[in-house]
């Protein structure tokens, strides 16, 4: 039966969330994109908060909640509206975390998940972009070359979040020898996933990354010659895991994030019109304002809709690609759109870096590269 | 908890109407859009007995005639509604029943007005109920209406020209029936001087003048109603007939139309997914592939527009489907209603638009129905609310303005 009531629990992780988004996050967002570095004590308060460790069954030491991608996408854009770098960040150990939980063999989960329901935030990521206009996850570059038994892993990565700190990696690659066909979805099914060390010979981390926005987050470039892994290290046991499944919980992920830059931007443009006065009125008395707003907060409402509708069809264990495909895609125009908007109501004062508008649009441009950069 | 899923009544119901669409609405699609006007007796009469037992109020949020409200009503509306207009939107629009007119009475009227207006949409043959509010003068401007209710002993008098009334010659002249008429009772008061009064048919002094020729929705009848001296009892203005102080009133009808966006937007979702859904046959057919994953920078500009549409389309159900919810749920939806009926109406304009073109000299020729789902589509950016009044409503609702502040 038809319902858009979030469930008590949702609530209550929606406000929780939103508390600490306006209070730790989004005073230090302005000094952190210009810093480029997060503050470890940001990061450890937001650890206390149980976004990684929730969902990791109690016998491994985690919350043993239950997992949602609904209430990923509420957590995931109450984060972003307080700011997408901190998000990306603290969110960060889910990319090892989930996949593992989805497809790790026993062996692999015992060894991992412990490391990640201590006291302090454990950094650890996944390696899905990478460098290249042609990237696409349907036809990864980075390959995997069955040897002996092994795996040798060949190819490049970027947009690598805690690069620099992370001591396990999770790298996506492509099998050798399995080439693309008409169907998107063959691509995806090539996929393999391999937990590797930073420390491993042929793996070489470059970084940080300067990109255009999330300046805060520390992203890295990995580069992987003829790393040599045994099948052990590998995801999905028996089987292989289900790449498409992964990256359309990546794509709730994103979406959410991205609904959350752009409720950030409507708010503080709104508000702004509301004050600043032009031939003596508020400029939000002004058509030409108002329905500029009145689109925002519309468009963000549809991403919303479509992202959870998505979250909802995964939730429920069904196919999900068409779905997550088409709202994460329509979630990075709209927070582009919507960001672009909110710097334009703003006017001069919207390019300035005194007001968070223009590192809003910064941030909500990466969307259209971000992919697996983030998962529920 | 967040779902998405209809109930199984609601799926049932959305599967029968579905199946009236296909079989007895499309086949007849061209035929009543190439003979305006031309009333579809049979597919009326078919409806009509199979719904008239549904609620006459069914529109209706302030509905408190005795019944309980199955907890799905507006969203089944709004389903049946999409299904409808995904087999004619022309033809849905002449379906017998208490429309635009029943939703006035249902939102503003009195217990026994209610009883007395609308007890007829349960028996008998078909009937309609129209509302009359434009003029040639004021269309989104409500509160300029110029036609004038005089009071004379125990009758009011009603003096002046409405157009864009839709079903107005069927409510008047072809079915026991009647208007809903906007007067003022003092234009100096404005929005308050603003009352609504039932014309029942048959009432002397009430003429059609003409029924208009449109771009699209041709099977649907648009009358201009000209009122000279025409009297009806006193008990037929809606609520009360003081004139008070404020406009609560005014917007007591304005309130008829947070139940009616989400069903005008539903009619733009159905026809925007009739235009889709050809579409998509049509690349099947051809062997052109839209393939879902793939990185968007490499998708052809075919699969790129066809994958925008599909999202609009969707993105402006959901949002239908939450003020609906909103009703069912006897929350205040203004807000949300209008966003669905902007959504709805552009986007939906859009995807029709854009579907003529993608299906190229096949999409210009009368020999398919793209065309025509493009000059049905528009209407849903227009009545109901203009894109830009709805737009203008959620404004106000988000900035926390009255339409004083925001003009």
């Amino acid at each position: 039966m038809v319902s858009f009531d979030l469930s008590d629990d949702q609530k209550l992780l929606r406000d929780t969330i939103a508390a600490f988004a306006a209070g730790e996050l989004r005073p230090l967002a302005h000094d952190a994109d210009e810093a480029a570095r997060i503050p470890d004590v940001v990061v450890a308060k937001a650890w206390e908060l149980g976004l990684v460790q929730s969902a990791i069954p109690e016998a491994y030491g985690g919350f043993g909640d239950d997992r949602s991608a609904i209430s990923g996408a509420i957590a995931a854009e109450e984060l972003a509206y307080g700011d997408l770098a901190f998000a990306l960040h603290v969110l960060a150990p889910r990319l090892l975390v989930y996949p593992l939980l989805d497809h790790g063999t026993d062996e692999q989960k015992q060894r991992w998940l412990p490391e990640f329901t201590g006291a302090a935030f454990r950094p650890a990521t996944a390696a899905v972009v990478e460098p290249s206009m042609h990237f696409d996850l349907s036809a990864l570059a980075t390959t995997a070359r069955a040897d002996g038994g092994d795996w040798v892993l060949s190819g490049r990565k970027a947009f690598v979040p805690l690069g620099g700190s992370a001591e396990a990696i999770l790298v996506y690659a492509r099998r050798a020898g399995a080439d693309g066909s008409a169907d998107p979805l063959d691509g995806y099914r090539a996929v393999e996933a391999f937990l590797i060390d930073r420390s491993q010979a042929g793996v070489e981390l470059r970084g940080p990354e300067k990109n255009m926005g999330v300046n805060a987050l520390e992203t890295y470039e990995l580069a992987l010659k003829d790393v040599r892994v045994p099948d052990t290290a590998r995801l999905g046991g028996e089987g292989s895991i289900d790449f498409a499944r992964l990256m359309n919980r990546s794509r709730i992920a994103l979406g959410s994030l991205a609904v959350g830059v752009a409720r950030a931007a409507y708010d503080y443009a709104r508000e702004y019109a509301k004050e600043r006065k032009a031939f003596g009125v508020a400029i939000a008395q002004k058509q030409a304002i108002a329905f500029l707003l009145a689109e925002m907060a519309i468009e963000i409402d549809a991403a919303r809709l479509l992202v959870w509708q998505a979250g909802w069809k995964i939730d429920r264990g069904e196919e999900a690609t068409r779905e997550s495909y088409l709202a994460k895609n329509y979630a990075a125009s709209m927070a582009l759109k919507v960001a672009d908007n909110a710097v334009q109501v703003l006017g001069g004062h919207g390019y300035i870096r005194d007001h968070p508008v223009e590192l809003w649009l910064r941030n909500a441009r990466g969307f259209s590269s971000f992919e697996g950069m983030a998962i529920v | 908890m967040i779902d998405f899923e209809l109930s199984e009544p609601t799926k049932n119901l959305r599967s029968m109407v579905h199946g009236v669409a296909e079989s007895v609405m499309r086949p007849v699609s061209r035929r009543y859009d190439e003979e305006e006007h031309t009333i579809p007796w049979e597919f009326i009469d078919t409806m009509w007995q199979a719904s008239r037992g549904s609620d006459a109020a069914l529109l209706a949020r302030k509905s408190d005639d005795g019944d309980g409200r199955p907890q799905e009503r507006a969203l089944q509306l709004a389903v049946s509604i999409e299904e409808l207009s995904w087999g004619d939107a022309g033809i849905y629009l002449c379906m017998a029943g208490p429309g635009l007119g029943g939703a006035a009475v249902a939102a503003a009227g009195t217990p026994e007005q209610k009883k007395r207006f609308l007890a007829r949409f349960r028996e008998g043959k078909p009937k309609w109920a129209g509302m009359a509010i434009t003029e040639p003068q004021c269309g989104s401007d409500s509160s300029a209406i110029q036609t004038t209710a005089m009071r004379d002993g125990d009758q009011w008098v009603l003096n002046g020209t409405k157009i864009f009334c839709t079903a107005g010659h069927k409510a008047l002249l072809d079915s026991d029936g009647f208007v809903v008429v906007w007067a003022t009772l003092d234009r100096s008061k404005g929005r308050a001087g603003i009352k609504a009064f039932v014309v029942e048919h048959g009432t002397p002094g009430i003429s059609v003048a003409k029924l208009e020729k449109k771009l699209g929705i041709r099977a649907s009848d648009t009358a201009m109603l000209i009122l000279e001296d025409c009297r009806v009892p006193l008990d037929n203005v809606l609520g009360s007939a003081d004139v008070p102080k404020t406009s609560e009133g005014f917007k007591g009808v304005m309130a008829t139309f947070d139940a009616t966006r989400p069903a005008v937007a539903a009619s733009a979702i159905g026809i925007g997914r009739a235009a889709i859904d050809f579409l998509r046959e049509a690349f099947d057919r051809e062997g052109m592939p839209i393939r879902y994953g793939i990185a968007p920078a490499k998708l052809a500009a075919y699969e790129r527009d066809f994958m925008e549409m599909e999202t609009q389309l969707e993105a402006a159900r959901l949002l239908t489907w939450r003020a609906a919810w909103m009703l069912d749920g006897g929350q205040r939806n203004n807000l949300e209603a209008s966003m669905a009926k902007a959504k709805a109406g552009l986007a939906v304009t859009q995807i029709t638009q854009k579907a003529v073109e993608m299906l190229g000299p096949l999409g210009y020729s009368r020999a398919t129905l793209a065309e025509k789902w493009m000059r049905d589509a528009k209407i849903n950016d227009i009545f109901e609310g203009t894109q830009q009044i709805n737009m203008l409503i959620v404004a106000r609702r988000i900035l926390g303005y009255s339409s004083k502040e925001l003009t």
